[in-house]
């Protein structure tokens, strides 16, 4: 689904990320994980086309995606969340969720302006599909919420139905339980094993080491920007490379 | 939905109405330049409020839609009804095209470079004295006719305006709230996120942009025509400063503000006729007031004052 | 005879490229201290010019004495803005922050004009007008002024930047606001500092320039265009790169003036802008994080 090869970014002579290389299963869950300042964040900027990485390539389904814009990338079928979640704070929860619907309608300035039939169709479409959305992650009661005065926790439900708007094969969350009291988290894990069932890749950068071995396939672990392992949740809990770089940190 | 048309028809009622309250008197004449403004302000807010992306140069488009008017129809003896579209297309796909470097600038930049590209059309304006006359103005350029009637009387000019502001209202409104709209929103809030949901911020900003400039230049063409004599200093850097305070004072982000922003300012002067010099004054506290005090504007300022002070305050001070 | 003219047309050129320097950096330290691009920054200079005539005039003072008067009373000015107006100001966002300095610069042109009229004015020169001939050009006393006391402002400028602690605070702000704050840098302070500093320097230009070039309520607008021209050539800072930004721009306005068209001249400045903002927005000489203060 997702393979990632030899990415390596410098940041005016800081080296951040070097040589990293991964692959994402289709249907899998994929962790990322690793201490502070592993390059985790940096890694999801570039393979979410936010960055441009110095040197390493990017394939989606077999397609190279290297460097292009997130918003191609979309359209492609990859999409991701943010760790401090980027809401659209002055437009409802229900608004929120239908931007999440832009790649899958078309009408443009002139058909939304005049009204033309079929842009009043697409409409209701959108609308619908941000309803089931909403309901999907469970917070159909707050449609109508300004997005701003959300709770954070919900913020983050509500990040991730606008993300599953887009219908995409792969999504990508940024620390999705930061923030998150404990019955959240576990709900946040059954959410993401529900949307892993729908047919979605999920690739995820996590602190909250429980939930990752919950719920991945397998785990690929960074450390001072190089890939330190990779393997299931048991194999990376044995190995002694692994420990070693978390008991370093403290 | 239902509501949205409700607002509308109340709009619409209004501005039919109006006349009837100031038969023939000379307020008349300023409430047609009422309905320019509101075009304008709609113009801008598109840009500014929803967009999020300023402009400090709209004066020059709305310029160039008279000039190109004026010259082809009082020069060149053009059919208006034939340039005024054409004008339009010509500026914004002019603005479609000096988008592409423009929006690249963020904030304070962006504002620089649409004050220049404003402050250049105006200097064209006075320099190229052959085309447009230079500083002492363009005179001549006729009446809109509609077949037979000429529009040159100020109760026939309101509604041949109205009825021009009126669908650019209504179109508005539609658009705001459709998935154009919504997109120009999130770009707003954050441009970031609008990208990673496959919102291509770049291109609709620009395509904003360009209609934005679009509208100005037909509310520019139905000045000229109305007024039949243009001159650069309606054009200026202190007119584009003017339209911002509108579209402040009025709440950015929303259509109808722009259209009570546009009633207050254009009126505004009128009742100081006698303490003329006092109105750039006003504008500049009103500017300062309205970000510091209710940067909101008027449509959300007023109904929140109601809230705080005229409601019984029964239970706190619920959700500011 | 043309090299005559060219060398005429430097000549004036560099003296007022030597005023479109001292505003840019006005606009260079608010900017590097607080991220604000000041649109008020004009009126500063406008405010120079103005009170000093006002000091002369109504008042009676000499030159000498309503010259000073005139640079205290904008200054005050510049931090009463900053401190009522800036400051305050609940969402800080870029286009508020562009709002609420174009509001400020309407007022104060508005109130100039209340108060002293629409007349175009000017201020005495400092010490007469004799032309004095350098090469096949002449040039006034005034232009000597200028650009000496330009220069002994920006001598000031950098040794208050680099040799006093107050100075190096700022700097540190335009480094890293957070970190000089995290430090125990008096970071609005600072902000109140930049306000102080680019005021003076925005009304000293204006007093400087008005016995050239005459004064009125509403020169505030070009002069402060074109000072920020002359700070985005530099690429934002507050040195040297600025005032060879002031200086490019007054020699290429002066001949394109003189060689070209003189109603074209005032487009010269915003074409710069332009091309610069598109093409190189670091400025001129910027690398891409260039000196800042």
């Amino acid at each position: 689904m997702l393979e990632v090869a030899g990415i390596t970014q410098i940041f005016g002579g800081v080296t951040a990320l070097e040589d990293v290389s991964f692959v994402a299963k289709k249907g899998d869950i994929t962790g990322v994980i690793g201490p502070n300042g592993a390059g985790k964040t940096t890694l999801f900027n570039i393979v979410s086309g936010i960055y441009k990485q110095t040197s390493g390539s990017v394939h989606l389904e077999g397609k190279q995606v290297t460097g292009l814009p997130p918003e191609r990338l979309a359209r492609l079928g990859m999409v991701r969340t943010f760790q401090n979640i980027e809401l659209f704070g002055s437009m409802t929860v229900m608004e929120n969720v239908m931007v999440g619907m832009h790649t899958k309608s078309s009408s443009g300035i002139l058909a939304c302006s005049f009204l033309m039939p079929w842009s009043i169709g697409e409409e209701r479409r959108i609308r619908d599909g941000a309803m089931k959305w909403l309901d999907f992650v469970g917070i159909t009661g707050e449609a109508d919420v300004t997005a701003g005065n959300l709770p954070f926790g919900k913020g983050r439900l509500l990040e991730i139905a606008r993300a599953l708007a887009v219908e995409p094969r792969l999504i990508l969350m940024d620390e999705p339980a930061a923030g998150l009291n404990s019955q959240e988290t576990l709900a946040l894990a059954s959410l993401i094993q529900r949307i892993r069932a729908l047919g979605i890749t999920v690739v995820l950068v996590e602190h909250d080491m429980e939930l990752v071995m919950d719920i991945c396939d397998r785990i690929v672990v960074l450390n001072l920007g190089r890939k330190l392992a990779e393997g299931t949740p048991r194999e990376i809990q044995e190995n002694p490379e692994v420990i070693a770089a978390y008991l370093g940190e403290g | 939905m239902k509501k949205e048309l409700l607002k509308f028809l109340v709009f619409l009622v209004i501005v039919m109405a109006a006349p009837l309250a100031f038969k023939g008197g000379y307020l008349l004449n300023v409430l047609v330049f009422v309905g320019i403004n509101t075009m304008l302000a709609i113009a801008l807010n598109l840009l500014l409020g929803y967009a999020g992306q300023i402009s400090l140069g709209h004066a020059g488009f709305f310029g160039l839609g008279a000039y190109l008017s004026g010259i082809m129809t009082a020069t060149y003896g053009w059919n208006p009804w034939l340039v005024m579209p054409l004008a339009a297309l010509i500026v914004g796909i002019l603005a479609f095209m000096i988008g592409f470097p423009v929006l690249k600038l963020k904030g304070h930049y962006l504002a620089m470079a649409t004050l220049g590209l404003g402050i250049i059309i105006y200097i064209v304006f006075n320099e190229t004295v052959d085309l447009t006359g230079g500083p002492s103005g363009l005179s001549g350029i006729p009446n809109l006719t509609i077949a037979g009637t000429t529009f040159d009387t100020d109760l026939k000019n309101y509604y041949l305006i109205w009825s021009f502001t009126s669908v650019i209202v209504f179109l508005a409104v539609n658009l705001a709230r459709s998935r154009v709209g919504r997109a120009l929103r999130a770009i707003h809030d954050s441009e970031v996120a609008a990208q990673v949901l496959g919102v291509n911020a770049r291109i609709i900003k620009i395509q904003i942009f360009a209609l934005s400039a679009a509208i100005s230049s037909l509310a520019g063409s139905l000045y000229a025509h109305t007024m039949t004599f243009i001159s650069p200093a309606s054009f200026g850097f202190n007119f584009s400063v003017e339209l911002l305070t509108m579209v402040v004072i009025g709440g950015l982000g929303s259509i109808y503000g722009s259209f009570f922003g546009a009633v207050l300012l254009t009126l505004l002067p009128e009742f100081l006729r006698e303490a003329q010099d006092y109105d750039i004054v006003i504008y500049g506290a009103l500017l300062m007031a309205m970000v510091m005090f209710m940067p909101g504007g008027l449509v959300r300022g007023i109904p929140a004052l109601f809230n705080r002070f005229i409601k019984p305050a029964g239970k706190g001070n619920g959700h500011a | 005879m043309q090299f005559d003219q060219i060398l005429q047309y430097t000549l004036s050129g560099l003296s007022t490229g030597a005023i479109y320097a001292l505003i840019g950096i006005g606009f260079s330290i608010i900017y590097n201290s607080t991220g604000i691009i000041n649109f008020a920054q004009g009126e500063f200079v406008m405010l120079g010019g103005m009170l000093t005539l006002f000091f002369m005039g109504p008042l009676k003072l000499p030159l000498w004495a309503a010259i000073p008067c005139a640079v205290l009373i904008s200054t005050l000015t510049g931090i009463v803005f900053e401190r009522f107006a800036i400051r305050p100001l609940r969402q800080p966002t870029p286009i508020n922050l562009v709002i609420i300095t174009i509001g400020g610069s309407i007022l104060m042109r508005g109130l100039a004009m209340l108060l002293w009229g629409k007349d175009t004015q000017s201020l005495p020169p400092f010490s007469g007008d004799e032309p004095i001939a350098i090469g096949g050009a002449t040039i006034l006393p005034q232009h000597i002024w200028i650009l000496g006391i330009t220069l002994v402002i920006i001598a000031i400028n950098k040794l208050y930047f680099y040799h006093t602690i107050s100075g190096k605070a700022m700097r540190a702000c335009a480094y890293n606001r957070r970190a000089a704050g995290l430090v125990g840098i008096d970071v609005r302070r600072m902000v109140m500092f930049s306000f102080m500093i680019s005021s003076a320097m925005g009304a000293v230009a204006g007093i400087i320039v008005a016995p050239l070039t005459m004064t009125a309520y509403d020169v505030g607008v070009m002069l402060g265009l074109k000072g920020f021209c002359a700070a985005i050539i530099g690429g934002m800072s507050s040195g040297a790169a600025t005032v060879v930004g002031g200086l490019i721009l007054g020699v290429l306005e002066s001949l394109g003036a003189g060689l070209v068209s003189s109603g074209y001249k005032d487009a010269i400045a915003f074409i710069i802008l332009l091309l610069i903002l598109f093409i190189r927005p670091q400025g001129l000489f910027g690398k891409a994080d260039s000196e800042r203060v």
